[in-house]
């Protein structure tokens, strides 16, 4: 009646787990570790974010705040009260589906780039509170955070990142795909054509979109939190306008409404400051022109476009039998 | 002939002795670097990246320390605490670095502490903060003078000058920020009281409303935490305004760039710098003034800017790091580590440093001389 | 009373600052319905600019004009080159591709100009003016009647002349617009170019006071755009009013209540406009088509 998962999307997921498993034994060192975790900490974001964006078709320019108020759950929580880090996820989760309840109900109904604008305003109260609030968040040099421990029990450093993030994808992609594949996804994807028709078929379209957006910000807090404890760092850098647009530009780069797209985009923007690294002061000029090139020449994002290219045009060059194209 | 033999391999043996010796020398001494080369620290990381450069390739040119060459892998990380710490993970684990100079912010620094001293290598940052190094922490050292000694002098000229009532003036960044609350810790020990406490923000284009209130609330001598753009914005709003009371700055301002941009508003302002922008007003038998004069020649003509009291630091942390290792005889972390604690008397631009195992810094207030703008150019006072 | 001539002059700097910086994101919203994230760097290429023609010695007019033709050519080749080539621009990828392109004009003047700050003289020097109890900056003047003359220019370039009837028709309908012989991409080019330009002025009127740096742009840009969605998106005269009641927001509540969370007022203002008034306070309510 209702599947969860069709047969090729669990194929891929075990795939994908298989890859996450073979990557530490991969990596030749830490620092290669490293940059996975935080490729998939930003997929964990955008997986939700894709959701927001390329399912419901709604813009959001603000989802850093969520990020960065997880991560700073975990650290105030850890550090200032002493609550064991699984339950200090957790509570950061519960408080940002709060506050994202909130913020969805009265913001949802605005469109385009209203709705992008009031986003933006959101994120950017967030990031100036954490800065201000010296007290509370350690102001603007940021805060330590402890390290994950599960009842006192804990991987060496760059592993327990590793770990937690790589889980962490992999239960946000199939909570993605047991979404997409309900009858929400599907009610999401009516209100992405035209949210009148949706409307008129009986979906109740604002309750669908403040759904949709609790639970992206919800994916974006458990990203924030398990990046906190990856860096034992956190700082309000991490609220900021242009990390919310990084994410947005992860998602739509990828490709809008494609899990894989979303995760594409993670990773193509988690690699690509560190192999421009040593490029001294054309960095930002290259980022730029890279952004621009891909928008323009392919604008349904990498994914898309390259499923598109190999179904089109490499796999029936591969798989076409040329004998049943032979002259009778 | 088995005699032919013999010396064949014989010479065999010595060519690739001498080869392994030969490339063992070449194999150069690995400098890492993280930077605010770009972001809102740029005024910071991009002439600590400069002088880092320049100095790299001075020794370079004149043969290496102990016969091995530098070579400095340098990363912007923008002021951003997330980019530091994988940044100076990569130094780490894929460059595998000997030792680190960087951490132009506190937070970048802070972040990055942990993996250093697990790591266990040299660690010079270029923070302002006392957290840094105190408590101690084993490989972390840092060279400028702490933003706490720099107020504890201004508040101390303040006191003296009978100014007891005082407003106080920030930015939102680290940097500002961390210098605030030293100032809030320090009113007790000099007797004054802040009757203001104002912020802006670094993108502010205008902080008359925050002077008005200063000037409302009757302080006698204001108090500015800045550095940036928004610190010439902040003296030309005081000029614009008429204030009359005595207005101090600390290290964050002390470039030319300062004096040059206020156009003259900069005028009668005090500021705690390091002997570099005083160079020529050190008395002849000053110790930093050999020092403190051959740096600003040659960053002047590497790059054509004045230089500033910033790049310093890095310039300090690299000389002294070197001397070290000259001293241990060998690029040996731990031993490198104990050298530069031991570090005694070393003339640098920020100051004159004496470290010890409870010190990792190792100025004092001396390091900062009290200046003041007239006619353009920092007046050392006495 | 002194106190508060001084809050509202300093509201006046900045509000004519940011609407200044606001027209443009209404010019083009206007005309091809883009937010042109770009638009704060056309800002910053006008400041840098004029500091460099300056710094080779040209006078100062013909600098300013020198900086308005590099932006206005800037702009142009935005249009042309890359949002024209956009198969299907929808808000998001505009929204994109508008980051990519601010990120590599501050990246270009990154590397052709460095890092630091730059200043300019104000154009009649920096004496402070006296005025009912506060001090006002000759810069500040010069600001805000630049603001005027530009929203009295636009005002008659719309209602009078062709080409700004051109720009309206696009706006209203594009297809309409090329059926009555409108070269719509012409237009489109012409707004961008409008639109850099103004950025170019904005940012040459206001150097003296707000510096310029590389990266200027990014809060700048920010600033204008609250300035534009509280006057409303379409109407660059809303931008103008948006920017005044932006700007005195912050200096009063900056200086009456606390200087702290004086950079959230701007954000506060737009939540709550985009709440009550999504239009923003000078447009006409919107239709969509069903």
């Amino acid at each position: 009646m209702r599947p969860a998962a069709h047969t090729g999307q669990i194929a891929a997921l075990a795939g994908f787990a298989g890859l996450l498993i073979a990557i530490p034994f991969l990596a030749p060192n830490a620092y290669f570790l490293d940059i996975a975790t935080k490729t998939w900490i930003n997929a964990i974001v955008c997986v939700g974010l894709n959701l927001l964006v390329g399912y419901a078709g709604q813009i959001s320019l603000g989802h850093a705040a969520f990020f960065a108020l997880g991560g700073y759950a975990s650290a105030i929580l850890g550090v200032r009260f002493n609550v064991p880090p699984v339950l200090a996820m957790l509570c950061g989760g519960c408080l940002v589906a709060l506050l994202a309840y909130v913020i969805g109900r009265t913001m949802l109904h605005l469109r385009g780039h209203y709705l992008a604008m009031a986003t933006l305003g959101f994120g950017a109260i967030v990031a100036i509170i954490l800065n201000r609030e010296l007290a509370l968040t350690g102001g603007p040099d940021g805060m330590a955070v402890g390290p994950f421990q599960i009842a006192g029990y804990a991987l060496p450093n760059a592993m327990s990142g590793y770990v937690l993030s790589a889980v962490g994808l992999l239960v946000a992609v199939r909570m993605a795909i047991t979404l997409i594949n309900s009858r929400a996804g599907r009610a999401l994807r009516a209100i992405n054509d035209s949210e009148i028709a949706a409307a008129t078929l009986g979906i109740e379209v604002a309750r669908f979109k403040v759904k949709v957006f609790v639970i992206s910000a919800v994916f974006a807090s458990v990203a924030g939190s398990i990046f906190a404890h990856a860096d034992r760092f956190i700082t309000p850098i991490e609220a900021n306008f242009l990390r919310s647009v990084e994410f947005v530009a992860m998602v739509v780069i990828g490709g809008l409404g494609s899990v894989t797209g979303a995760i594409i985009g993670a990773i193509i923007f988690t690699i690509l400051p560190q192999v421009f690294a040593h490029f001294e002061e054309l960095r930002h000029f290259f980022t730029g022109a890279l952004l621009i090139g891909i928008m323009a020449f392919m604008p349904q994002g990498v994914a898309p476009t390259l499923i598109a290219l190999w179904c089109q045009r490499i796999a029936p060059r591969i798989f076409t039998n040329k004998a049943d194209y032979a002259a009778p | 002939m088995p005699i032919m033999k013999n010396v064949a391999g014989f010479i065999c043996a010595v060519l690739v002795a001498s080869f392994a010796t030969a490339s063992l020398a070449q194999e150069p001494i690995k400098v890492g670097a993280f930077l605010s080369i770009t972001g809102g620290a740029s005024f910071l990381g991009d002439p600590q990246a400069k002088t880092l450069k320049l100095y790299v390739d001075k020794i370079n040119a004149s043969g290496g320390v102990l016969g091995r060459k530098l070579q400095l892998i340098t990363y912007d990380s923008q002021g951003d605490a997330r980019q530091a710490v994988t940044f100076v993970r990569r130094l780490i684990e894929d460059d595998k670095v000997d030792f680190i100079i960087g951490g132009s912010t506190t937070g970048e620094t802070m972040a990055v502490v942990p993996m250093v001293e697990s790591a266990g290598l040299p660690f010079f940052s270029m923070a302002g903060a006392s957290v840094v190094v105190e408590p101690p922490k084993k490989w972390v050292f840092k060279t400028p003078g702490s933003d706490r000694m720099a107020v504890d002098r201004i508040f101390g000229d303040m006191a003296k000058r009978g100014l007891k009532n005082v407003g106080l003036i920030a930015g939102s960044g680290g940097f500002d920020q961390s210098c605030r609350a030293e100032a809030k810790g320090l009113t007790g020990r000099h007797g004054i009281t802040l009757v203001a406490d104002e912020t802006y923000a670094p993108t502010d284009t205008d902080m008359t409303p925050q002077f008005t209130r200063i000037n409302g609330a009757k302080a006698q001598a204001i108090l500015s935490c800045g550095f940036g753009a928004a610190t010439v914005i902040t003296v030309r709003n005081y000029k614009q305004l008429g204030l009359s009371a005595p207005f101090y700055f600390t290290h964050g301002v002390a470039s030319q760039q300062f004096v040059d941009g206020s156009g003259g508003a900069a005028e009668g302002v005090r500021v705690t710098v390091s002997a570099i922008l005083v160079a020529d007003d050190l008395p002849a038998d000053d110790k930093q003034r050999d020092v403190v004069m051959s740096y600003a020649k040659e960053y002047k003509a590497a790059f054509n800017e004045r230089p500033s009291a910033f790049g310093g630091f890095a310039y300090d942390a690299l000389q002294m790091t070197i001397a070290a290792i000259k001293r241990a005889g060998a690029m040996d972390k731990a031993k490198v580590r104990d050298e530069i604690e031991k570090t005694k008397d070393f003339v640098g631009i920020d100051g004159v440093f004496n470290l010890s195992a409870a010190d990792h810094m190792g100025l004092t207030a001396e390091a900062f001389k009290l200046t003041e703008i007239k006619g353009g150019e920092w007046k050392l006072l006495q | 009373m002194s106190d508060l001539a001084q809050f509202l002059f300093s509201g006046l700097t900045r509000g004519s600052i940011y609407g200044l910086v606001g027209i443009g994101f209404a010019l083009i919203y206007r005309s091809s319905h883009v937010i042109n994230f770009a638009q704060g760097e056309f800002v910053m290429v006008g400041g840098m600019a004029t500091v460099f023609l300056l710094a080779a010695g040209l006078p100062l007019p013909v600098a300013a004009l020198g900086a308005i033709i590099v932006a206005t050519l800037i702009g142009i080749a935005v249009q042309v080159l890359v949002i024209q080539r956009m198969r299907k621009p929808s808000t998001l990828s505009i929204i994109i591709v508008t980051v990519g392109v601010s990120m590599l004009l501050r990246g270009g003047a990154e590397a052709l100009l460095g890092r630091q700050f730059f200043s300019m003289k104000g154009f009649s020097g920096d004496a402070p003016i006296p005025f009912l109890g506060a001090k006002l900056t000759p810069q500040s003047l010069w600001i805000f009647a630049g603001l005027i003359l530009t929203t009295v220019a636009m005002s008659l370039f719309f209602r009078r002349t062709m080409l700004g009837k051109s720009i309206l028709a696009t706006s209203s309908n594009r297809l309409a617009a090329r059926l009555v012989g409108i070269d719509v991409s012409l237009v489109l080019a012409i707004c961008f170019a409008l639109s850099a330009a103004l950025g170019a002025l904005a940012g040459l009127l206001t150097t003296p006071v707000t510096l310029t740096q590389y990266d200027v742009g990014i809060a700048l840009g920010m600033k204008g755009f609250c300035a534009a969605i509280l006057g409303g998106l379409t109407n660059p005269f809303g931008a103008v009013v948006g920017g005044l009641i932006l700007g005195f927001a912050e200096a009063l509540s900056g200086g009456y209540i606390s200087s702290a969370y004086q950079d959230a007022v701007a954000f506060i203002l737009i939540i709550g406009m985009l709440l009550v008034r999504p239009n923003g306070l000078f447009a006409g309510p919107a239709a969509d088509r069903v």
